[in-house]
């Protein structure tokens, strides 16, 4: 545990939050001219950027396109210089290819894709730094990028990280209370239905526990798709004040 | 070779089975295949058997310097290979998803969870540790490759035995078996995925999907427990929407099945070491049965008979019950027109052939006609049947 105290006798965390604060959510939509959408997104010093092309014609072999609906195509990299030690492979490792995946099937469950057979929605999604709850920034990101290329949803998916420690759940976890090898779990929340898309949890945890911490994960992706909703309709105004004439 | 696409009379009769809570093996929603696990002449060497689905598991170590970021920890290393051997759908030397997704979360519930102790496999800090390497080859795919890959690996981890080893000031000494006694791996606790399949949007739930389960599932929701009731990885795959609920009874379902499997895997290693200890025969030769035909060789699966006769009978009265009767041509009066179904060709008839069709009619109970003109309405009773063709035959 590197003796680290991850929470404080007055119930502070090692960066000085309450057990259930998020860290700092900063979001910017279209960000890029050429993709169909685009969005960037800062989570505390956590900071990802997501680009959405499509939906359009499946690229590659036809064997792979649908018919009944719309395939997506997702790709996780890492920068090299996100990590404190230098990254060799940004992409195609067993962990990215995993994050890669587990991105594709989160957004299955929340894309409407049976509006687009045949076709293709790509996703690239890229860290730019890394500390802590990388797959929830890659999530909230894609998701904004996918409501600014104006691709149907059946709600945000928001994705937060929650931890464990001294019988307190802790919400939205930083590189150090991550690493130290306690529990954590990510969930990628549909916040209006209280779906679960995707559930992750490493390490071990009583299973008495799991109800109390699955339930401050969700407390958290609610605070989060507000925050997102946020981002989203400043976005708007902000256009439609420009094209108003 | 890609695997054949399962036809959709089989999807849909797989489907209507799992609604109404039958499996094609006859076992209950919550219930495993039997598990049967035996162990090879080496230490470290197991095959896993659940059903059909057979996976091979060997354990290895050697002396490597360590990482690092930590010195004094010894390396765990997991690989598990889908051969082609397995399954037709299995191509050689390819990441496809299921095989990152598999060693994956055979990593995170072995690694992560902590379960080996990595600090007693340092020999000399910060030059050399053992590295433990965790091979899982799978032989022959019926589904629920997860669970039985992680029964191999704790069952070969728990069974191995690595050298003893000597430190004289700067020499390290690796004894062969013969010299000293090889030691076992200390492990705290034994972590099992149990794999639950959802179906039909998450409306129905099977524990130890066979394949043809798996290829109509919707999602897939793996639980890595101990027995002392602690989780050791969830993870949720295939797009599913799950509720908090779901989750949480699955992890009670869970915590059951993995006592149970526990319970198995330790009786399978006593029972190893008490025949090794009598000097008895092991192996994986000493413990296949004596049969020569194996691939045609079916398992019984017990059949639920208990309401056939009732049911067949229910098919066989439904069938013989005449389906909708379709109403047969009925020729309204002359002149008369009839919007979508067109008035009936009368060229070339005779005025006494023409009145056959209409005769019948006549004949069949139950038929009420309301012709869409706007002229008369023909109302074709049982009573009045008679009354009513003499007026159109008039007019």
């Amino acid at each position: 545990m590197a003796g680290l105290e991850l929470l404080s006798d007055q119930g502070y965390r090692l960066d000085g939050r309450k057990a259930t604060e998020l860290r700092k959510v900063q979001a910017r939509t279209s960000v890029f001219a050429q993709a169909d959408g685009s969005a960037y997104l800062e989570q505390g010093n956590t900071k990802a950027l997501a680009v959405v092309y499509g939906p359009h014609e499946t690229r590659g072999s036809r064997s792979k396109s649908l018919h009944d609906r719309a395939v997506i195509n997702c790709q996780f990299s890492m920068a090299t210089f996100s990590t404190a030690e230098r990254k060799r492979r940004p992409h195609g490792d067993r962990k990215s290819s995993e994050m890669s995946l587990h991105l594709k099937q989160t957004f299955e469950a929340a894309v409407l894709t049976e509006l687009y057979p045949r076709s293709q929605i790509d996703i690239y999604v890229k860290i730019l730094q890394a500390d802590g709850g990388n797959y929830s920034a890659c999530v909230n990101a894609a998701t904004l990028a996918l409501v600014d290329a104006g691709i149907p949803m059946r709600d945000y998916v928001c994705a937060c990280t929650a931890g464990f420690v001294e019988d307190t759940p802790l919400a939205d976890l930083c590189h150090a209370e991550e690493s130290g090898g306690g529990t954590s779990l990510a969930l990628a929340l549909l916040p209006r239905s209280g779906n679960i898309a995707l559930l992750q949890m490493d390490a071990r945890l009583h299973q008495d526990h799991l109800d109390a911490l699955i339930e401050a994960a969700m407390t958290a992706c609610k605070g989060l798709s507000k925050v997102l909703d946020d981002v989203v309709r400043q976005h708007l105004e902000e256009v439609s004040v420009l094209t108003r004439d | 070779m890609r695997d054949t696409p399962l036809s959709n009379c089989e999807r849909r009769f797989l489907l209507k089975a799992i609604e109404e809570k039958k499996r094609l093996d006859g076992r209950q929603t919550y219930d495993y295949r039997n598990i049967k696990i035996t162990f090879g002449t080496d230490y470290g060497c197991c095959i896993v058997e659940l059903g059909r689905t057979r996976v091979l598991c060997q354990v290895s170590c050697e002396l490597v310097p360590p990482k690092d970021s930590r010195p004094t920890e010894g390396i765990m290393f997991f690989n598990l290979e889908l051969s082609p051997m397995a399954s037709p759908a299995f191509e050689p030397n390819r990441q496809s998803e299921l095989l990152v997704m598999l060693n994956r979360q055979l990593e995170r519930c072995l690694r992560n969870s902590k379960c080996i102790d990595t600090e007693s496999l340092c020999v000399v800090s910060g030059e050399k540790v053992w590295q433990i390497r965790v091979d899982v080859h799978v032989l022959n795919h019926d589904g629920n490759l997860m669970d039985a890959a992680s029964i191999a690996a704790i069952s070969a981890l728990s069974h191995f035995r690595r050298p003893d080893v000597a430190i004289q000031g700067r020499d390290i000494t690796v004894f062969s078996p013969e010299e000293r006694d090889p030691i076992p791996l200390s492990i705290y606790h034994m972590p099992i995925c149990v794999s639950f399949a959802f179906f039909l949007q998450g409306s129905y739930l099977l524990v130890d999907p066979c394949e043809q389960e798996e290829r109509v599932k919707d999602g897939l929701l793996v639980i890595a427990m101990n027995k002392h009731r602690e989780i050791c990885s969830i993870q949720s795959s295939g797009g599913i929407m799950l509720l908090k609920d779901q989750v949480l009874r699955c992890s009670k379902i869970a915590s059951v099945k993995v006592s149970e499997i526990t319970e198995l895997i330790n009786k399978a290693l006593e029972n190893d070491k008490k025949i090794r200890k009598e000097g008895g025969k092991f192996g994986f030769a000493e413990s296949m049965p004596k049969e020569r035909i194996t691939t045609l060789k079916r398992e019984e699966a017990p059949v639920e008979m208990a309401d056939v006769k009732e049911t067949a009978n229910e098919i066989v009265n439904r069938t013989e019950t005449p389906t909708e009767v379709v109403s047969s041509p009925v020729l309204v009066a002359m002149g008369t027109a009839q919007v979508g179904e067109g008035i009936v060709n009368s060229w070339g008839l005779d005025e006494d052939e023409e009145d056959e069709p209409q005769t019948e009619d006549t004949k069949t109970d139950d038929v009420m006609v309301i012709s869409d003109s706007e002229e008369e309405e023909v109302v074709i009773l049982n009573e009045e049947a008679q009354k009513s063709t003499k007026l159109s035959k008039r007019k």
